[in-house]
C-alpha cells in the first residue's frame, strides 16, 4: 500500500465564528452535541488508513492540543507514525503563509515516509472517503488533486470561500479568491492530494521566491504546468461560515436521517472519550426533538436542542432551539432560546436569554 | 523488577449462573451494567482510583468478551510497562495443566505472576460487585491493625445474612469465627469479596492449600477458616457504603432500579470517582418529537421515539413510535419497533423486539423476564394489539 502523510492545515482559518474563537481556533469549536469540528477530519483520515497525521495550527491551540492529547482516541498513539502538532516555530513572528510555517518543518516532510500527502483544513463536517479521492489521484495521474463542493445553503454576505473554474475535462482552470459562492459555484475546500516530492519542492521554491500561501502560489500559479484535477465531493457537508450557519447545520442534526448518514452505516466519528455517565432524566423532566450527549441531568424541558456533555438543566428550566456546550448549566426556571451558550455557561434562576435569528451567543464560563 | 507495595488479583472467571441466559456466552464479570459499564469496570475503576498499578485479572468461563473487553487496560489508564492489567487463564506447564478449582487454586495457579512484583500485600477482589471504595484505606487499615489478612465486611438484612460469608468479630472488629452461609447467622457482617493478605503468608497459605487432597480451594471455605484455625490475626474492615452483589436476575434489575432514585445512593456521575469504561463510539441519544423521557438513564447512541419511563437504556438502542418501556433494562444495541410494550424486564444484548410485542409482567409480585442475548421476539397476536 501506498504511504499516506495526512496533514491538517489550521493557517489559513477565518475567525467566522466569534465568541466561539474567542479562545480557541476554529477547529476545536465544538459540534453536534459531542464533537469538535476537527474529529470529522481526523475521522477521515484513520477511515483511510491514514497513519501518520500533523496538524499546523496557527494560534490559540492549546484546545485543540488538548482535545487531541496522544491521538489515542484516534488509534495515532503509535510508536511508527501517529500524530504530530507542529505549531509555528517563531512565536513572535506573524505567520506569513502555511508554506512558510511547511517551510519551517520542512525536515518533518522531508523524514516522512510517505510518497502522497494529503492536505485537509480542521473545520469541514463531512465524511470525505479520502481513499476515493487518492483513487482519483491516481487514475488521471494529476499533480495535483484539488477537492471542490457545489455550494448549496443561504445567500452568503461575507466574501469568504474561494471557488475555482472546473472544465470539461475536470481539470482546475481558474481559482478565484474570496467569492461569494452563488448555490452551484465550485467552492473550493482546500484539501489536496500532491505527491510528496512535489509538495517539498514547491514549498523551497516558493519560500525562495517569497511566496506563502499553497493554494495561491503553488496551485493557481501552477495551474498550466500542472495537472491538477478537480474532486468534486458530493456528499453532505454543511457550509459553516457564520453563527446563524453554525447554529442551523447544528440543528440539522436533529434529522434523524442526517444523524444515519453521518454516524449510521459508515465509519464512526472518533472524539476524545470523556467517561461520562449515561444521562439521567427525572421525574419532572421533558424532552422532545432534541440531541443529547452523556453526563448530562435533566429535570426541566429541553425542544429542539443539542446537549452536549455533562450539561444540567434544573427543574422549571426551559431549553428551545439552542446549543448548550459542555459542563452548561440551566438553573431553576431560566428560559433559554434560540442561543448558543459556550462551555461552562450558567444561566442563573430566573433569568431569560432569548436570541433572535441571528442566536445569541454567550461566551465560555459566563454567569448570567 | 522493583517491589510492589500491593497488587490485585481479581477473580473474574465466574460462570455466574444464578443469572441464567445472561451468562450463556459471556463470564458474569462482563455482563453489561448501567448502561455504559460492564460489572468489571467496578472492580477496576475502583483500582485505579485506590492508586493500585498491577491488576492480574483471572478468566476462566466464556473468557473471549471479558479478555477483549480488558484489553491492555488502557481505558482505566492500566496500559503500564511494568504492571498494569493482566489477563489470566488457566494455563498448561511442564507437569500439565488443569481448571482453576476454586478461589483460592486459581490465584496459587499464579503465584509466578505476582512473584514477579514481589509485592508486599495482594488484593483479592470479585468481579461481580457494585459498589465505590477505596481500596487505600483499607490498606491503611491492615497496616494500622499489623492483620495478617484484613477482609471488608458489610451488614447485611439480618434475614438475607445466611446467603453470605459471615463474620463473627470481637470488639476490635478481630475475626474470630467465620461462617460460609450460616443456616443461623450470629452477626450481619458479610464478606463483600475483598480480601487483603500478607502476600508471604498468603503464598504459604496456597501452598499448603494445594497440598490438601479434601481442599475445595476457595477463599471462604478453606483459605479464611485455615488461618482462623491458626490463630492467625485477621481483621474486619466495615464498608458503609452501597455495595449490591448483581448476582441474580432480580438483585441485577434491582442494582439497576436503585440508579434511578432522584437522590441514588450509588451515583454513577460522581466527577470525584469516575467509573471508567470501554467507551462504545455512538453519537449523542436522539430524543424525538414523539417521545417521552421520565426518571431514565440512557446512554448514547439511542434513538427514541417512544416512551421510557424509569428504565435504564444502553448504547444503541432503538425504540420505535407508540412503543413503551417502562420499569426495565435494556442491554446494548437491541431494536425495539413500534407500539412494542415492555415492563419489569432485563432485555439482553442484540434482541429484537417487533411491532406490538408485549414482554414483561407487571405485577409486583412476578419474576423479572429475562430476554437472553440475540433473541428476536414477534408478535403472537399480530392484528390484535392490546396493552394492558
Amino acid at each position: 500500500m501506498e504511504s499516506v502523510l495526512g496533514i491538517i492545515n489550521l493557517i489559513n482559518e477565518k475567525q467566522h465564528l466569534k465568541e466561539l474563537t474567542a479562545h480557541r481556533n476554529v477547529a476545536s469549536v465544538p459540534f453536534g452535541g459531542r464533537y469538535r469540528l476537527i474529529d470529522f477530519t481526523m475521522s477521515n483520515f484513520i477511515n483511510a488508513d491514514v497513519s501518520k497525521v500533523a496538524v499546523f495550527p496557527k494560534e490559540k491551540y492549546l484546545s485543540v492540543m488538548d482535545h487531541l492529547g496522544s491521538g489515542k482516541e484516534w488509534n495515532l498513539d503509535r510508536r511508527s507514525g501517529g500524530l504530530f502538532i507542529l505549531p509555528p516555530i517563531h512565536p513572535d513572528e506573524t505567520v506569513t503563509g502555511d508554506m512558510k510555517q511547511f517551510y519551517d518543518h520542512l525536515s518533518f516532510f522531508e523524514r516522512a515516509a510517505a510518497d502522497t500527502v494529503i492536505i485537509s483544513p480542521g473545520c469541514h463536517v463531512s465524511k470525505l472517503d479520502f481513499n476515493e479521492v487518492l483513487a482519483y489521484h491516481k487514475k488521471h495521474d494529476a499533480d495535483i488533486t484539488v477537492v471542490y463542493k457545489d455550494y448549496v445553503g443561504e445567500v452568503i454576505e461575507k466574501p469568504i470561500y474561494h471557488t475555482c473554474s472546473v472544465d470539461s475535462n475536470e481539470d482546475i482552470s481558474d481559482i478565484s479568491f474570496y467569492t461569494i459562492p452563488r448555490p452551484g459555484d465550485h467552492v473550493c475546500l482546500e484539501t489536496f492530494v500532491i505527491s510528496k516530492s512535489l509538495l517539498v519542492n514547491l514549498i523551497k521554491s516558493c519560500v525562495a521566491s517569497g511566496e506563502y500561501d499553497f493554494l495561491k502560489d503553488a496551485v493557481k500559479a501552477n495551474l498550466h504546468r500542472f495537472t491538477v484535477k478537480g474532486y468534486n465531493f458530493t456528499g453532505d457537508m454543511p457550509f459553516i461560515h457564520s453563527i446563524e450557519s453554525f447554529h442551523s447545520s447544528n440543528m440539522n442534526f436533529l434529522k434523524p436521517s442526517v444523524i444515519r448518514s453521518f454516524f449510521g452505516d459508515t465509519w464512526d466519528v472518533y472524539t476524545k472519550i470523556k467517561h461520562e455517565a449515561p444521562t439521567k432524566y427525572s421525574r419532572s423532566s421533558s424532552v422532545t426533538n432534541s440531541l443529547i450527549a452523556n453526563g448530562c441531568d435533566i429535570e426541566g424541558t429541553v425542544e429542539n436542542s443539542i446537549l452536549f456533555r455533562g450539561v444540567k438543566v434544573k427543574k422549571g428550566a426551559i431549553v428551545r432551539n439552542s446549543i448548550i456546550m459542555q459542563k452548561g448549566e440551566i438553573e431553576e426556571g431560566a428560559i433559554v432560546e434560540n442561543t448558543i451558550t459556550d462551555k461552562e455557561v450558567k444561566i442563573t434562576k430566573e433569568k431569560t436569554v432569548i436570541g433572535s435569528e441571528q442566536p445569541a451567543v454567550i461566551k465560555k464560563a459566563e454567569v448570567i | 523488577m522493583g517491589a510492589k507495595k500491593w497488587i490485585a488479583m481479581l477473580l473474574a472467571g465466574g460462570q455466574g449462573s444464578r443469572l441464567g441466559e445472561l451468562t450463556i456466552g459471556l463470564a458474569k464479570p462482563a455482563v453489561p451494567f448501567g448502561g455504559k459499564y460492564r460489572i468489571i469496570d467496578f472492580p477496576l475503576s475502583n483500582c485505579t482510583h485506590s492508586g493500585i498499578d498491577t491488576v492480574g485479572v483471572l478468566t476462566q468461563y466464556q473468557p473471549l468478551i471479558l479478555n477483549d473487553y480488558v484489553g491492555n487496560g488502557k481505558a482505566w489508564d492500566l496500559d503500564l510497562d511494568v504492571g498494569g492489567v493482566s489477563v489470566l487463564p488457566p494455563y498448561q506447564g511442564k507437569e500439565g495443566g488443569e481448571w482453576y478449582k476454586g478461589t483460592a487454586n486459581a490465584v496459587y495457579q499464579n503465584i509466578q505472576y505476582i512473584d514477579n512484583y514481589d509485592p508486599e500485600h495482594v488484593l483479592i477482589l470479585s468481579g461481580d460487585h457494585i459498589y465505590k471504595m477505596d481500596y487505600s484505606k483499607m490498606l491503611d487499615y491492615h497496616v494500622e491493625k499489623n492483620a495478617e489478612a484484613t477482609i471488608a465486611v458489610i451488614q447485611v438484612p439480618w434475614q438475607e445474612a445466611s446467603r453470605f460469608g459471615i463474620m463473627n468479630t470481637n470488639n476490635d472488629d478481630k475475626i474470630t469465627q467465620f461462617d460460609e452461609k450460616p443456616k443461623y447467622p450470629k452477626s450481619n457482617l458479610a464478606s463483600m469479596g475483598v480480601y487483603l493478605f500478607n502476600w508471604k503468608k498468603l503464598r504459604q497459605y496456597l501452598i499448603n492449600d494445594e497440598k490438601d487432597a479434601d481442599s475445595s480451594n476457595d477463599f471462604g471455605s478453606n483459605i479464611i477458616p485455615k488461618m482462623l484455625e491458626d490463630r492467625k490475626k485477621l481483621y474486619a474492615y466495615r464498608f458503609n457504603d452501597y455495595w449490591k452483589d448483581v448476582g441474580t436476575v432480580e438483585s441485577l434489575w434491582q442494582a439497576h432500579m436503585d440508579l434511578l432514585e432522584e437522590k441514588p445512593n450509588f451515583q454513577l456521575d460522581d466527577q470525584q470517582w469516575k467509573i471508567f469504561a470501554r467507551n462504545a463510539n455512538h453519537p449523542p441519544q436522539y430524543i424525538s418529537a414523539n417521545a417521552e423521557v421520565s426518571q431514565s438513564l440512557i446512554n448514547e447512541g439511542c434513538m427514541i421515539h417512544g416512551n421510557i419511563e424509569h428504565s435504564v437504556l444502553s448504547y444503541n438502542v432503538q425504540v420505535g413510535n407508540g412503543s413503551t418501556i417502562k420499569d426495565s433494562v435494556i442491554m446494548p444495541n437491541v431494536t425495539i419497533g413500534e407500539n412494542v410494550h415492555i415492563e419489569r424486564s432485563i432485555i439482553a444484548s442484540n434482541c429484537i423486539i417487533e411491532d406490538g410485542a408485549v414482554v414483561g409482567n407487571s405485577a409486583v409480585t412476578a419474576d423479572i423476564t429475562l430476554i437472553g442475548e440475540n433473541q428476536t421476539i414477534i408478535n403472537p397476536n399480530k392484528k390484535k394489539i392490546t396493552l394492558n
